[in-house]
C-alpha cells in the first residue's frame, strides 16, 4: 500500500501541490489522471523519493520514503520518468541488466541474468537485445525502460506517461504487458496516463487530480462520468457505451 | 539467427510461454561486450599494450649513445625512465577523470579542466613570476610547493563540488557554468599580470604554461604516485556504480544509488587525479578529452571496468608517442601539448567524422 499524508510541494510563492491525501491500495494498475500541469507527475516522483516533499509523508509498504535508505527503497519500489537520459553504447540487454543493480551491485548471478531474459521476453524485445539504445526507435527504447524496471522486481513500479511518443499500436501493446505484469506477476503498478479511454479500460483505480489535489479516487467506473471529467478537465465530456466498455468523447 | 527469429515469435504471446522459451536460452548473457565486440575489445587492449611498450621502450633506448647493456646505457635509460614514469602518471590521470567526469556530468564534450584546475595553475605561476620575477618559477620547485599546489586545487574543487552540490542548487549545470566563470575570471587576471611582466620573465613563465613532461622532478613522484594508484584503484572500484550513473540523476537513484553522494566522491577522486596532474606537468587541456573519446570509439563498450584501462593505456601511447616524435622526428622536445593537439585533434576529428557519432 502506498499511503500519503499531507504531502505538499511547492513551486515558488503561488503554486503548490497539495496537501494530499491519498491511499493506494496493493495490486492492480492505478491510473493518474487530471489536465497539465495538475501536479500528477509531481506526486509520482515524490512517491519514487526523486523530488523532496515539502511537507507530509509518504510510505510505500510501510517503509518512508524520505528515510529509508534509497538502496533499501530500490528493492520496493521502482521509478521510470517520461524524459531518459541514454547511454549511446548499451545494449537493451545491459541495460536490463542494469536493473539487476539494486539485487547484485557487483556480478551478475545465474538468477540475475534469467531475470533479465524473462524481463526482456516480457516486452518482446529478445530479437533486438543485442541491438544498442541508438538504433531503436522510440518506442522499442521505451520497451527497453519498461524491461528494466520490471527486472528490478520490486513489488511497486511507477511509470510516468510511458506511453508519451508511443502510437496506437504500441501505446495497446505497453499496457497489455503492464496489466500482464500486474497480473502475473502480481506487481502495484502506478502510472500517469493522459488518455481517458485508456485509464478506463486497463486501469483498476483511476485518481484524478486538479489543481494540485486529488478530486476523485476509485474505479473507472466511478470517476469516468459525465459530471466528473467535465468537471476534472474543465471541458465538456461524454461518456458513451462503446464495444468493449464505456469511451469518453471530448473533441 | 534464424532459430532466434522462430524462438522470438515464438513468446510473442503469453508469459508462460516466455518463460518456457528463455529455459533452454541459458547462454543468454548480459556481459559488457556483446557478440563481436568481446573479440575487438581484447584485440584492442593487446595493440595498445603492445604500442605502449614499443614507444616506451624506444624513449628508453632510441638514440642512446651508449652500447646496449653497458653501465653507461643504463645510467642514460634511467635518467629517461623519469620522464616515461611521468608520462604513465598523467595518462592515467587524465583518462581516469575525464571518462569519470563526464560519466557524473552525463556530457560527452567537456573535460574536468572546466573546473578550474588549469586556470587556478596558471594563475598561481603567474602570481609567483608576477611577485617574485624570474626567482618565482624556482621558488615553486621543491616538495612541499608541489603538495601545497595540489591541496589548492583540491580544495579549490572540493569547496565549488561541495558548496554548489549541497546548497539548495543541487544543479551539475550550475556548478559547471560557475566553474567556467571563474576559470574564466582567473584566467584574465593571470593574462593582466602577463601583460605587466617583462619580456624575459614573461618568456621564463610561458615554458611553465604549456604542458611539458620535463616539467616534472624526479622528487615528486613518490609523492604524486601513490595518490594517483589509490584514486584511480578506487575510481576502478566504483566502475558498476559509474554504469549506473550514466542513466541519469532519476534512473540511478530509482535503481538505489544516493545520486549526489556517488557524484560528490567521483568529483572528488577526479579532483585529485586533475591536481597531481596539473601541478606535475602544467596543462593539457586536449589529452584527456582525445583519449575518453578515443577510447569509447575504441572498446564500444558502456562498462567503466572496461573503458578505463584503454583510456589510460590510449593515454600513455599518445602521450609517449608524442614525446617520441618531438624528440626524434622534429628535435623539438618540450613542449609535447602542442602536438598532442595537432595530431590527436587531427585523428580525433577523422574519427568522429567517420564513425559519426561520439
Amino acid at each position: 500500500m502506498i499511503t500519503l499524508r499531507g504531502v505538499r510541494k511547492d513551486y515558488g510563492n503561488e503554486v503548490s501541490i497539495g496537501p494530499v491525501d491519498l491511499e493506494i491500495p496493493r495490486g492492480g494498475i492505478t491510473a493518474l489522471v487530471g489536465p497539465n500541469g495538475a501536479g500528477k507527475s509531481t506526486l509520482l516522483t515524490m512517491m519514487g523519493r526523486l523530488l523532496s516533499l515539502d511537507a507530509g509523508s509518504i510510505e510505500i509498504a510501510g517503509h518512508d520514503v524520505t528515510r529509508t535508505p534509497s538502496k533499501r527503497l530500490a528493492t520496493v519500489v521502482s521509478i521510470l520518468r517520461q524524459e531518459n537520459h541514454f547511454v549511446t553504447r548499451l545494449t537493451i540487454r545491459q541495460l536490463v541488466a542494469l536493473g539487476r543493480f539494486p539485487h547484485s551491485p557487483g556480478r551478475l548471478t545465474p538468477e540475475d541474468e534469467r531475470d533479465v531474459s524473462d524481463a526482456i521476453d516480457f516486452v518482446d524485445l529478445r530479437e533486438l537485445e543485442h541491438r544498442y539504445l541508438d538504433e531503436l526507435s522510440g518506442g522499442q527504447r521505451q520497451r527497453a525502460y519498461v524491461a528494466m524496471v520490471l527486472a528490478q522486481d520490486t513489488e511497486y513500479v511507477l511509470l510516468d506517461e510511458p506511453l508519451n511518443n508511443l502510437d496506437m499500436r504500441h501505446s495497446v501493446q505497453m499496457m497489455q504487458h503492464l496489466r500482464r505484469a500486474a497480473e502475473e506477476l502480481g506487481r502495484t503498478i502506478v502510472i500517469v496516463l493522459h488518455d481517458i479511454n485508456f485509464a478506463g479500460h486497463y486501469a483498476d483505480r483511476i485518481c484524478a487530480v486538479k489543481d494540485g489535489q486529488v478530486v476523485e479516487f476509485g474505479t473507472p467506473d466511478e470517476v469516468l462520468t459525465d459530471e466528473v471529467l467535465s468537471r476534472v478537465f474543465d471541458t465538456p465530456v461524454q461518456m458513451v457505451d462503446g464495444p468493449s466498455g464505456r469511451l469518453a468523447v471530448y473533441y | 539467427m534464424v532459430d532466434v527469429v522462430r524462438s522470438g515469435s515464438a513468446d510473442a504471446g503469453s508469459a508462460n510461454a516466455a518463460r518456457a522459451a528463455a529455459a533452454p536460452a541459458a547462454a543468454r548473457t548480459s556481459g559488457p561486450l556483446a557478440g563481436r565486440a568481446r573479440r575487438r575489445y581484447w584485440v584492442v587492449l593487446g595493440a595498445l599494450i603492445a604500442l605502449a611498450l614499443v614507444f616506451g621502450v624506444g624513449l628508453l633506448a632510441w638514440d642512446n649513445p651508449m652500447p646496449i647493456g653497458s653501465a653507461g646505457f643504463w645510467t642514460i635509460a634511467e635518467m629517461r625512465a623519469t620522464s616515461v614514469t611521468v608520462m604513465a602518471v598523467v595518462a592515467v590521470c587524465q583518462a581516469f577523470a575525464t571518462v569519470s567526469f563526464q560519466t557524473v556530468t552525463s556530457n560527452r564534450i567537456i573535460t574536468p579542466s572546466i573546473m578550474g584546475f588549469e586556470a587556478l595553475y596558471v594563475a598561481v605561476q603567474t602570481t609567483s613570476v608576477y611577485m617574485l620575477g624570474i626567482a618565482g618559477v624556482v621558488a615553486l620547485q621543491g616538495v612541499p610547493q608541489f603538495v601545497l599546489q595540489v591541496a589548492l586545487m583540491v580544495g579549490f574543487a572540493l569547496l565549488l563540488y561541495g558548496w554548489l552540490l549541497s546548497g539548495r542548487y543541487g544543479n551539475l549545470q550550475v556548478m559547471l557554468l560557475i566553474g567556467i566563470v571563474i576559470g574564466g575570471g582567473l584566467g584574465s587576471v593571470s593574462a593582466f599580470m602577463q601583460r605587466l611582466l617583462s619580456p624575459s620573465e614573461f618568456d621564463v613563465l610561458s615554458a611553465r604554461l604549456f604542458g611539458n613532461v620535463s616539467n616534472a622532478d624526479a622528487d615528486y613522484l613518490p609523492i604524486a604516485i601513490p595518490l594517483v594508484v589509490v584514486a584511480a584503484a578506487l575510481l576502478w572500484l566504483r566502475s558498476r556504480r559509474m554504469d549506473v550513473l550514466a542513466l541519469g540523476r532519476d534512473a540511478s537513484t530509482s535503481l538505489g544509488l544516493h545520486h549526489r553522494g556517488e557524484v560528490m566522491r567521483v568529483l572528488l577522486l577526479v579532483s585529485v587525479l586533475m591536481a597531481v596532474s596539473t601541478a606535475l606537468v602544467g596543462p593539457m587541456v586536449f589529452l584527456g578529452f582525445l583519449v575518453a573519446t578515443l577510447a569509447y570509439q575504441a572498446a564500444d563498450t558502456h562498462d567503466h571496468r572496461y573503458i578505463l584501462p584503454v583510456a589510460a593505456l590510449l593515454g600513455f601511447v599518445v602521450l609517449s608517442g608524442a614525446y617520441f616524435i618531438m624528440r626524434h622526428v622534429f628535435y623539438a622536445e618540450g613542449v609535447v601539448s602542442i602536438i598532442i593537439e595537432l595530431i590527436g585533434g587531427s585523428v580525433f576529428l577523422f574519427v568522429i567524422l567517420r564513425k559519426g557519432r561520439l
